[in-house]
């Protein structure tokens, strides 16, 4: 042994422990393992159910899906602005109507936030209201069956974001433009003229509190501004409804940096039982319009869509104290009323402090005319005369707010990809936890009501990068759950989602589930076309139209053999499920249908269209795996060329050609 | 002929107006359970219909050739309420009559009527399982289907339970309370 070899190693030794020590002095990524109980909290044994049911917003898939919390299963995705070839939706004879718009047949959209229906604030369960952010509609969906009832377009927008947001009651849709557009006569402007001619709509829809129908109740003529996102007032403040605008700097072009050039822009505060009452003294003023208004009757199971060609407006410039502006620092997001009805939490995308504005300041304010000045005829309030307070250095590009039961608000952070708990009243940082990646909205379950049911704070995001296995440069995107029943956020959840997330709702599931349809009565469905047993099944032609009444039950189709159409036809297949049995649906395909295939429920009809265009025998059959014979229900349609004078016959078990071996 | 006692009397008019109960309850149910039917389907019988699930039921059971279960294949319907009706008067008229005789006839007839009542439902069962549609999709030879007449029982995929509802339970009661009567009576008078 010498010292050569004791210094050698050493040496090794040191350099070793250099690179050691350098590494640990290298900045890490945040670190993103959730705590050990975490599987626990958001495992639900097989066959058990979630404790609520997630409804969240498909964004560019223009769909609605449904999750289960706190396990993050899917349920369902419901179509409501995208055709769905799956079930047959924006294709069947029956639902075409429902995509219906003033532009002709739009077969997609873009979905961004859900709104589920209230009463005295709080959740009843009954429908949710989704909204198109492209071709301005909104749409109600049915909590019972799942479906889409009602499409309401709405004119005078150019892109329906501030929306579905609604009052205490449901009273009330909103649905503000995002895009300022010129209107009326003078459409055909420059876009440079935008100061000018450019105006912003905001429609209160009204909902029927019986059966849910919509009806554009009244719009509000306002500057060309971009508005954002809103919310109604509750409690205290129910009669007032709260939207976010940006580019008051009235750009059109680069907004980017155009629109954001201002300090500060606005919270715009609606006085809707103001202008309820000029409506009542005549002031509103019938206008023209041109919008589209389907409606889905589940007794036809048929969808149908009416042309509206008249708007009610009120000008807010003229008709005074229907609505006041309120600065709000940086292109206000998120403009969240917290359960108590008095705080409106601004959130300003580029801003670094969150503003808590007060309801009652407000109404003092308004009361002694405290205003800085007009916008645009409208009276703008001191900031500092509405400000209850602000969240200092939060973190940064706060954009969304819900609440819990216990004075808490929850912030979305999109830049600093985070979510922050504070306290709103004291208005203290409480607690912070990263995301995966980029949040935009979240939800807590209850979160815009007068009473929030908590337990969990929902991150829907718009990056996922590394969070799963890759799939090619298109990766999903997805949501976390967070337990906020203790003090600190805890993530116990991630789970990828159908096409973008924007907001969502969730909702207890002893609020939807008990009154979820099973089935369709066969005695009440009042289709035109419905064949109510084997016995009406039957095959009729009125020209070059033929109507197949076909009927579907474990396991065959009747008729099942059809003879005597022809090429230049068009074949209507009116099928109808004839089992009153739960979970028992039957598919329709033909070959070579250049629509879509039906999925039809029990005792449900639905309609598919069919034109052959040459001569052969053609297979149909049934798509949805229904029984042990599920693949022997099949059948055949012959067509013959243009002019044959094959007979039209069509039956079911019938054996014509025994002698051939064929049948038994 | 020996009187009986005015509580005997009493038994046997409470048993005899218990059965009017016939006519607003199910007096039999069969239950059925499979993978697919955990919640599980039920056929109710009453004393002139069915109730329950059984288009469902049929619609199973037509893969097997089971007959497709009607209210009209059952002429019992038709006859059962007079049936009833008869038992009801014989009980009350053996009350007003007070003696053994009456209350022999009584439960005797209510005894014999039971079990014509399971005997029938027994040779409807035996048909309903066995006299199948040679065609159906599903042929298992040696195999039938004869539904339980009272209790479980395995029947392929399904676990088919038969028993009394709350009908059939009430006049159970009321059999009891009419042998009761009698056995009463036979005791007091043989040990006078």
């Amino acid at each position: 042994m010498d010292k050569k070899i004791i210094l050698r190693s050493l040496l090794v030794v040191a350099t070793l422990v250099g690179i050691t020590v350098l590494q640990m002095c290298k900045p890490q990524a945040p670190a993103s393992v959730s705590g050990s109980d975490a599987a626990v909290k958001a495992y639900v044994p097989p066959g058990q159910y979630d404790e609520f049911y997630n409804l969240v917003s498909g964004g560019f898939s223009g769909q609605m899906s449904v999750y289960g919390l706190p396990s993050g299963r899917l349920f369902r995705v419901i179509p409501v602005f995208s055709e769905d070839p799956t079930t047959g939706y924006g294709y069947s004879e029956e639902t075409k109507a429902m995509l219906n718009t003033s532009h002709g047949y739009v077969p997609w959209d873009d979905l961004h936030h859900p709104a589920i229906s209230t009463t005295n604030g709080e959740h009843d369960g009954r429908w949710v209201f989704g909204n198109a952010n492209n071709t301005p509609r909104v749409a109600r969906i049915d909590l019972k069956t799942f479906r889409t009832s009602e499409i309401i377009e709405l004119p005078n927008s150019g892109g329906n974001h501030s929306s579905p947001f609604i009052t205490e009651n449901t009273e009330y849709v909103v649905a503000g433009t995002r895009f300022s557009v010129p209107v009326g006569d003078k459409t055909d402007v420059p876009i440079s003229t935008f100061k000018e001619n450019f105006k912003g709509y905001i429609s209160f829809i009204s909902v029927d509190p019986k059966d849910g129908k919509m009806n554009i109740a009244f719009q509000l003529k306002t500057p060309g501004v971009s508005f954002d996102l809103a919310r109604a007032g509750k409690g205290p403040s129910h009669g007032w409804f709260f939207f976010s605008c940006y580019n008051t700097e009235q750009a059109y072009t680069l907004l980017e940096v155009n629109a954001s050039q201002k300090d500060k822009d606005f919270i715009m505060a609606v006085n809707w039982k103001k202008a309820e009452e000029y409506i009542a003294q005549g002031k509103g003023e019938k206008v023209k319009a041109r919008y589209a208004r389907n409606r889905y009757d589940e007794s036809t199971h048929t969808a149908t869509s009416e042309m509206l060609t008249e708007v009610l407006q009120l000008d807010p410039a003229v008709l005074k104290d229907i609505i006041y502006f309120i600065p709000c620092p940086k292109s206000p997001h998120g403009c969240d009323t917290d359960p108590s009805g008095e705080y409106i939490v601004g959130s300003g995308k580029l801003a670094a402090l969150i503003p808590v504005f007060s309801f009652t300041k407000i109404q003092q304010a308004i009361a002694n005319k405290d205003f800085e000045g007009e916008f645009a005829g409208i009276p703008v309030i001191k900031y500092e005369s509405a400000l209850h307070g602000e969240v200092k250095k939060p973190g940064l590009g706060p954009l969304h707010t819900e609440f819990d039961a216990n004075g808490n608000a929850y912030t979305s952070f999109f830049v600093s990809s985070e979510i922050v708990k504070w306290n709103v009243k004291s208005l203290e940082v409480l607690d912070r936890v990263p995301t995966y990646y980029s949040i935009g909205h979240l939800c807590v379950p209850g979160g815009p009501t007068r009473k929030p049911h908590g337990k969990y704070v929902i991150a829907y995001n718009k990056i996922t990068k590394d969070r799963y296995l890759p799939t090619g440069p298109e990766l999903t995107q997805s949501a976390q759950i967070y337990d906020i029943t203790g003090d600190k956020m805890k993530l116990i959840l991630d789970f990828p989602t159908i096409g973008e997330p924007h907001y969502a709702e969730a909702i207890p599931a002893s609020l939807i589930m008990p009154q979820s349809t099973k089935i369709f009565k066969i005695e009440e469905n009042n289709h035109p076309y419905v064949a109510k047993g084997e016995g009406q099944a039957k095959v009729e032609r009125k020209g070059n139209e033929v109507h197949v009444y076909m009927t579907a039950i474990r396991s065959h189709l009747t008729p099942d053999n059809i003879e005597g159409v022809r090429v230049g036809d068009e074949v209507y297949f009116h099928v109808t499920n004839l089992e009153q049995d739960w979970d028992v649906p039957h598919g329709f395909a033909i070959k070579g249908a250049a629509n879509a295939e039906l999925l039809i429920m029990p005792g449900e009809t639905a309609t598919l269209k069919w034109k052959p265009l040459s001569v052969g025998v053609y297979p149909f059959y049934c798509t949805d795996f229904c029984s042990a014979l599920h693949q022997e229900m099949q059948g055949y349609i012959r067509i013959s060329p243009a002019g044959s004078n094959v007979p039209l016959k069509y039956s079911t078990g019938k054996t014509d050609d025994t002698a051939a071996g064929a049948g038994r | 002929m020996n009187p009986i006692k005015r509580i005997s009397r009493g038994v046997v008019a409470v048993a005899a107006l218990l059965m009017i109960s016939a006519y607003f309850v199910p007096l039999w149910q069969i239950l059925m359970w499979a993978p697919q039917y955990p919640e599980g389907l039920e056929m109710k019988i009453w004393i002139d219909t069915l109730s329950g699930d059984v288009k469902i039921i049929s619609a199973l059971n037509h893969y097997i050739g089971m007959k497709h279960i009607e209210v009209e294949m059952f002429p019992e319907f038709g006859y059962m309420i007079y049936i009833v009706a008869v038992l009801i008067g014989v009980g009350l008229l053996a009350a007003l009559w007070g003696k053994r005789l009456g209350l022999w006839i009584f439960a005797g007839l209510l005894v014999a009527t039971g079990i014509a009542a399971l005997v029938d439902f027994y040779l409807w069962g035996y048909d309903y399982g066995h006299n199948l549609d040679p065609t159906a999709a599903i042929s298992i030879p040696g195999m039938s289907y004869q539904p339980p007449l009272i209790g479980t029982k395995q029947l392929l995929n399904f676990t088919a339970f038969s028993g009394p509802d709350i009908g059939g339970w009430i006049f159970m009661v009321s059999a009891v309370m009419a042998i009761g009567a009698l056995v009463y009576e036979i005791y007091i008078n043989r040990t006078k």
